[in-house]
């Protein structure tokens, strides 16, 4: 195996912005938000940038195509910015792009930053949107909520778990995530909400009710990284480094083979497989402190508890139930209030799900800070349960 | 001469029935005349159904399940509601049924005798000996206007019928034919509905005056003694008048055949033929049968049963059909399948839905068909076929070999009921169908009642409107699954 990433970059600075319903705030003026605070951490100027990578799912109601976006709203210095589109998951593929730049010395410092400005839609939801001219033709005109909500029927029949237990395991999911909301300035949606509330909502796609679907939302977040010698001679100290970087990316055999059973994500365990192995975690339930996953509908984390080889196969709904998962559980999920309350401005969520483990591990996470953490897990999924591509990436103190 | 006859039919009748009553009191204020017509059912297919699916899923019945379906040298499609205007309908069928190409497809239309003309053309096929095989299928959807008496006529149904000189269950004694301008009603290019003249005229001087010159010429040309004819099939939408049609031409009026006015209601140019199956499904060997249509003139099509008919019998009967229909009281849902009041659909369901036809070629036996790939090498089935197998441990090259899924049994892997997407009859159900020997397909649900779709419960595949682009008046089909 390669020798990997680890401990080869450093995070030099972040940003973020507020993460909502930014109805008088532009595609331009998001990134703006995210970049100036990213720089002002990184406590660099702009022409100390050597390359950005910038990540936008849905260009049509966005900023529009290509890496031109990034470079006229922050007027960078006429360096390289590739954009890249991984559904979901672009965000994080940004982040790998420029850590990866570093990594091979290609760039001394480089950006990455995501955006999405999904609220110029005129309804709520992601928008309806062709797959290419071969897959409408034949593939329902469904949902996000829709594709990710088959997982409930088929985890229910393989492990045997009554729709109603399964669905109040789901309902605690949404409730955690709400609780940490409620502690996050920057989050889209900041009030808690009771199990009760959750398990009455209005149906979106069965099981999956109102308060199982995420936030869709405008946003942007950025991550500036560097080697940890630069770094060092930055003047920077404690430093957080990325230990792991790893994709997996469907090849049809969920969505073509019968080997398959529809209950789990295949690309996550194989993400995650590596993503210990490039980080040298070999027992990620004592080993990491805290997760924030693609809780895009609270079913799609309760799997991913599973497929992350932090609950055992079949043990999710008991481990969730427990509150192993809570904000003062072993393994604290979704502690800024994950998708589901920070929000998911599409291109800039695997760069959210970073931000929230940077300021954890550099101790500057307010109401939200968790004692000690060492190690910082995100799980940033793009596509549906039959096909999709998964992320998987580690962060910790150098 | 080898007889030539019908050597199979099967009629397709939708599952839901309309209550008339349900659309005679919603309209009473606007059309209290029509109260009286409030009685029984009439058949009505779901949003994604139309003449040509509807064809489809009759001529599978009649087909059976097997892959080879070579012997089929033509193919009639007969509708006044053809989809196109100008694309070969029975070519979309062609491709659904994966008929050979070399199958002549010819799509007959324009009269509500069309039917019967595509039976009598396709017996011609067979007499002549360019054929040993024909298939007429035959099916209508009209539209009607809100509030009118066509609305509560008007049923919708399908029938398939082969016509070959084997295994005849009935053989052809005569058919007849007079082509007139009579016209009782007419739809113009780019109309909706029907336009239509008075029910008195259309009575007295077409019914009662073409249909006893055709049959009676039929029979004295055939040195046929009207009283050997033992069923009579008329469609005809005025009470009584087939009755006063078979006294004038010496056919006991016992012998007219129920026309289902109460249970399907008229299926247009599929009419009569879905009478002729109801009637062969219950025949005796040696039964003379008039068949007849009216439409621009009329058809008629003497019949006499073989012994075979004693052993057909078809898996779901009309009789069956009638029985099994689920009672529909929502005449908004009515209105709404066919597109009769401007609904709100939503800005999802604004998304733009051009066919890329190239695309569309390029995959038309996966999309028309439900044609997937069977791996030579590892027997992996897969959809749609790839130049590198699905087969995770051997991904073999250029090793697809054509496999027929439409016909094959499968189950659901995964399943939701979405109330968030665009649907024309929410929820829009969908999810990952397997089938048994291999393949699977992430695909729409349609015919679903609630609670009626659970994870590995069995499904088969309908072929369906997958949607309508609207803007560009295209059809687009695809196959989905029912649960069984």
């Amino acid at each position: 195996m390669a020798s990997g990433i680890k401990d080869k970059v450093a995070i030099l600075g972040m940003g973020c912005s507020k993460f909502g319903e930014r109805w008088d705030t532009s595609p331009d003026d998001l990134m703006v938000e995210a970049y100036i605070e990213a720089l002002d951490d990184a406590g660099i100027e702009a022409n100390q940038l050597d390359a950005a990578w910038f990540s936008h799912h849905i260009d049509d109601i966005g900023a529009g195509k290509g890496g031109t976006p990034m470079s006229v709203a922050l007027r960078l210095p006429n360096i390289s910015v590739t954009r890249v589109e991984n559904y979901c998951a672009s965000g994080s593929e940004a982040f790998r792009g420029a850590v990866y730049a570093v990594a091979a010395g290609a760039a001394d410092i480089a950006i990455a930053l995501g955006m999405e400005k999904l609220k110029d839609t005129g309804y709520g939801g992601l928008p309806a949107t062709n797959y290419g001219t071969f897959g409408p033709q034949i593939g329902p005109s469904g949902s996000a909520p829709g594709n990710f909500a088959q997982l409930a029927s088929a985890y229910s029949a393989k492990h045997n778990v009554s729709a109603e237990d399964l669905k109040r395991a789901i309902a605690h999911v949404s409730v955690k995530s709400h609780a940490n909301g409620a502690k996050n300035p920057k989050a889209h949606l900041q009030k808690e909400v009771t199990e009760e509330q959750v398990l009455n909502a209005p149906m979106i796609a069965e099981p999956l009710g109102l308060f199982d679907c995420c936030g869709v939302s405008d946003g942007a977040a950025a991550a500036i990284v560097t080697t940890p010698e630069i770094a060092a001679s930055l003047g920077k100290k404690d430093l957080i480094s990325v230990k792991a970087l790893q994709l997996s990316v469907s090849n049809g055999l969920e969505s073509h083979h019968n080997t398959w059973d529809g209950s789990y994500f295949h690309t996550v365990r194989i993400a995650a497989k590596k993503a210990y192995a490039e980080a040298g975690i070999t027992k990620p339930r004592e080993e990491v402190s805290m997760m924030e996953v693609h809780d895009c509908f609270s079913v799609t984390e309760l799997v991913t508890m599973e497929d992350l080889f932090i609950s055992e196969e079949g043990q999710a709904v008991k481990d969730v139930m427990d509150g192993f998962y809570d904000s003062d559980g072993q393994v604290p999920c979704q502690i800024d209030g994950g998708l589901k309350c920070f929000g998911h401005p599409i291109g800039a969520s695997g760069l959210r799900m970073l931000y929230e483990m940077y300021l954890q591990l550099q101790g500057r996470a307010d109401k939200r800070q968790l004692k000690n953490p060492s190690i910082g897990l995100t799980h940033n999924l793009g596509g549906q349960p039959a096909n999709n591509v998964c992320s998987v990436a580690i962060i910790g103190s150098l | 001469m080898t007889d030539v006859g019908i050597s199979s039919l099967v009629s397709y009748i939708p599952k839901l029935r309309l209550l008339r009553k349900s659309i005679t009191e919603a309209n009473s204020w606007l059309a209290p005349n029509l109260l009286g017509k409030g009685k029984g059912t009439k058949s009505i297919s779901n949003w994604d159904e139309d003449s040509v699916t509807m064809s489809v899923e009759a001529a599978r019945r009649l087909l059976g399940p097997e892959d080879n379906r070579s012997y089929v040298d033509n193919l009639f499609f007969a509708s006044t509601t053809m989809p196109f205007a100008d694309r070969l309908n029975s070519g979309i069928i062609r491709a659904a049924l994966t008929l050979d190409e070399s199958t002549l497809c010819t799509d007959i239309s324009s009269s509500l005798k069309c039917g019967t003309t595509a039976l009598i053309n396709a017996i011609s096929t067979v007499q002549s000996g360019k054929s040993n095989y024909s298939l007429v299928v035959t099916s209508d959807k009209r539209k009607s206007r809100v509030a009118s008496s066509q609305e509560l006529d008007f049923g919708d149904a399908s029938t398939a019928v082969s016509i070959s000189n084997e295994n005849i269950i009935a053989k052809v004694v005569a058919t007849a034919s007079i082509s007139d301008d009579f016209v009782d009603h007419f739809r113009g290019p780019n109309e909706e509905f029907d336009y239509n003249w008075e029910e008195r005229w259309i009575r007295d001087e077409g019914y009662l005056k073409i249909i006893p010159k055709l049959v009676t010429k039929l029979l004295e040309d055939n040195k046929i003694n009207p009283s050997e004819i033992k069923k009579f099939i008329l469609p005809c939408i005025f009470p009584k008048v087939p009755q006063t049609i078979s006294k004038i031409c010496g056919i006991d009026p016992e012998n007219v055949v129920d026309n289902l006015a109460l249970s399907t209601g008229d299926t247009g140019s599929a009419h009569s033929l879905l009478l002729l199956t109801h009637v062969l499904e219950n025949s005796t060997p040696g039964e003379k049968i008039l068949v007849c249509s009216f439409g621009g003139g009329g058809d008629a099509i003497l019949l006499e049963t073989t012994d075979l008919v004693n052993k057909f019998k078809n898996e779901e009967s009309i009789s069956s059909m009638l029985d099994n229909g689920i009672e529909e009281t929502n005449y908004m849902k009515y209105l709404t399948f066919n597109d009769l009041v401007k609904w709100e659909k939503g800005m999802r369901g604004e998304i733009d839905r051009k066919t890329a036809l190239t695309t569309l070629y390029r995959h038309n036996d996966a999309i028309m068909g439900l044609i997937g790939g069977k791996c030579s090498k590892t027997g992996t089935i897969q959809f749609p076929a790839s130049r590198i197998s699905v087969s995770p441990n051997s991904p073999d090259i250029d090793t697809q070999e054509p496999y027929k899924l439409a016909e094959k049994r499968a189950n659901i892997l995964s399943w939701s009921a979405d109330y968030l997407s665009f649907s024309i009859n929410p929820p829009n159900y969908y999810g990952i169908v397997s089938f048994e020997e291999g393949g699977r397909i992430m695909m729409d649900f349609t015919d679903v009642g609630e609670g009626e779709i659970e994870s590995g419960k069995d499904v088969k595949m309908v072929f369906r409107i997958k949607a309508f682009d609207e803007i560009r008046g295209f059809t687009r089909y695809f196959w989905k699954a029912v649960p069984i």
